[in-house]
């Protein structure tokens, strides 16, 4: 028997039994579907964070306060229990080096704006000129932050242009004093209105100069201090002094971490990796239960056509003829499914895409390919069984059975 | 052509055995037109599945065309099946989903035939057995006779040495039951080894060699030197 009589004879047995079929290509299409579809938004959510992390600046090295890593190691946990500090005097020894473009401590609150009788809450950034740079903020009017002496903290706000709508509508903004907590500023600047920072929406926050923050909020510490290296072979040079620079500062202590923007996208990459293998597994077993009904619909089919597979042995059909004859029926429907399910999950994707379009959801190759694998291995290792019993049936009793 | 030597087969039911074969000797010569008679559980369809390959004997030897089939694997059994013996059975066995065209082609498929070759076939013998107008019909829309002229057209296609029929007409009302009868034995003038089981006497008396069955035994074996039709 030719391979494209055997498909034909296959794909007619399908065709003869309409609602098992299309039912059991349901099963494995929806299978199929969920990993590609879970698979889509794992992924996109990788891609979404590592993004958001890439287009917070480039060549990044970020000081936290405290010591919070397990690299360094040796170190007893109670030392860690109180961190000093960051200063602002911190972050100025840092420019202290040729491998170092900018730095741009950061100081993080939340306070009170108020314009003629309106009033908002809400967050407060407090920073210096280099900032702009560092992470790549836009302006819509105006001006950034001045350069100049940090430690002179100037009362000038840029602002998030919801902000600004909110507290202005229609009202030009630019030179108006606002009132930020107890103190006045004046409007320099506003920022342009898309992106997404790290989940801080910059269309709702206010810049001001580093040391008015620190007034404002009454504390001298900083949340971050961002160092921008020359370029990205400097970074671990840049890694090395800002550890040093600051354990000399503070005592011979090292009580601050030192992250680089690979280290944290390598692990948000690792992290979201994880989380898309995970619904690859649970749409995975939607797939196994999918490959089970095949076998459950092969082995009734066996059974309805006993009759069949007595006379195809009587016409002179070897059983290893008659397992294949099966085996590809199997085959067939798994691979529909899986087509169907290509089709499906595409679709679902592109509605995803299409709902929430800054998530770039798209499947990964390799997921397509191993929900198709899959789907296939299935549908041939639980149609064995069923092909291997019909190649076994005694043609004898197969034709009685009428 | 075809010699059966000390068969016997034996079906466990239950805790007995039943000797649904027992020590049958039996040699058809080529051409020959063969009934085999007897009472249910006589042992003639047991006898007849032997002699198509659909069973293998427990003890005695099958040989066909001078070859030990017995012995033979399921493929070589299967291509021996193919190729040199027909089957019709009562219930027709055609398969529901596929025309009258389609069930007489599979034997060539099996056979890995091309399709030009198997198209020219299958209208050569359908017309051979009147059904060219009804080629495209499924099994459902024919009746009990055409349905075993297509079944009939599908045991022959290959040009079989022999046909075994196990109550070709058992199914089939008297007048579509006489056609099929004449289509089986203009077969068989045309040389093919024609062997009928059934327990209609009034088919049993046309063949010219008449075999009796009893509890699997052989009990009788009557040639008549004239052919009557």
């Amino acid at each position: 028997m030719k391979a494209e009589d055997a498909a034909g004879f296959a794909f007619g047995a399908l065709r003869g039994y309409r609602a098992r079929s299309l039912l059991m290509i349901l099963a494995m299409a929806i299978g199929v579907a969920a990993v590609v579809v879970l698979t889509a938004l794992g992924d996109g959510a990788r891609r979404y964070v590592t993004g958001q992390f890439a287009s917070l600046g480039t060549n990044l090295v970020i000081v936290l306060p405290g010591r919070s890593e397990t690299t360094g190691g040796g170190m007893p946990m109670g030392m860690a229990a109180t961190p000093r500090d960051l200063t602002l005097d911190d972050a100025l020894a840092l420019t202290r080096s040729h491998r170092v473009r900018r730095v741009a401590p950061i100081v993080i609150g939340s306070a009170a704006v108020s314009w003629g009788g309106l009033e908002r809450d809400v967050p407060v950034m407090g920073s210096t000129a280099q900032l702009r740079e560092v992470r790549h903020l836009e302006l819509a009017q105006g001006r950034f932050l001045p350069a100049g002496d940090p430690q002179r903290g100037s009362p000038v706000v840029v602002m998030g242009a919801k902000v600004r709508d909110e507290l202005f509508g229609a009202h030009r903004a630019l030179g108006e004093w606002v009132r930020i907590g107890d103190r006045r500023f004046r409007v320099i600047g506003i920022l342009r209105s898309e992106g997404r920072s790290l989940g801080v929406d910059i269309q709702e926050l206010v810049i001001i100069p580093v040391a008015s923050a620190q007034r404002l909020f009454n504390a001298p510490s900083l949340f971050r201090i961002l160092v921008q290296a020359r370029s990205r072979e400097a970074v671990p040079g840049v890694k090395r002094f800002v550890v040093n620079t600051l354990r000399d500062r503070h005592q011979g202590e090292e009580d601050v971490t030192v992250v680089t923007q690979d280290a944290v996208l390598a692990t948000f990459d690792k992290i979201f990796r994880a989380l898309t293998l995970t619904v690859a597994g649970i749409g995975g077993i939607s797939l196994a239960v999918a490959g089970i009904l095949v076998m459950n619909v092969m082995l009734v089919a066996v059974s309805q056509r006993t009759g069949e597979i007595g006379l195809l042995k009587a016409l002179g059909a070897p059983s290893r003829q008659i397992l294949v004859l099966f085996l590809a029926e199997a085959a067939m429907l798994s691979l529909l499914g899986a087509l169907a399910g290509l089709a499906a999950g595409g679709a679902g994707t592109w509605l995803l895409a299409y709902l929430y379009p800054v998530l770039p959801a798209r499947p990964p190759l390799w997921a397509v390919g191993a929900a198709v694998g899959v789907a296939l291995g299935t549908g041939l290792v639980f149609g064995t069984l069923p092909a291997r019993r019909a190649a076994r049936l005694d043609p004898v009793q197969a034709l009685a059975r009428h | 052509m075809i010699r059966l030597e000390q068969v016997a087969r034996v079906f466990q039911v239950g805790d007995q055995a039943v000797h649904a074969l027992d020590g049958v000797d039996l040699e058809v010569q080529r051409g020959e037109y063969l009934s085999i008679m007897g009472p249910s559980g006589s042992g003639k369809s047991t006898l007849l599945h032997i002699l198509g390959l659909l069973d293998r004997p427990d003890t005695g030897r099958y040989l066909l065309e001078g070859r030990d089939v017995t012995g033979l694997d399921d493929a070589e059994q299967a291509r021996v099946r193919r190729n040199q013996i027909g089957f019709v059975f009562q219930f027709f066995h055609l398969i529901p989903r596929m025309t009258a065209a389609e069930n007489v082609e599979l034997p060539l498929v099996l056979e890995g035939l091309e399709p030009a070759e198997r198209r020219r076939r299958v209208d050569a013998v359908l017309e051979a057995v009147g059904l060219s107008d009804r080629a495209h019909h499924r099994p459902d829309q024919l009746s009990g006779g055409q349905r075993q002229r297509v079944a009939i057209a599908r045991a022959t296609i290959l040009e079989p040495a022999m046909l075994l029929t196990d109550e070709p007409t058992g199914n089939l009302d008297r007048t579509s039951g006489h056609e099929i009868i004449a289509l089986l034995e203009s077969l068989h003038g045309a040389g093919m080894t024609l062997i009928v089981v059934t327990h209609d006497p009034e088919l049993g008396r046309r063949a010219r060699r008449r075999v009796r069955m009893l509890d699997g035994r052989i009990v009788e074996d009557r040639r008549e030197p004239d052919h009557e039709g």
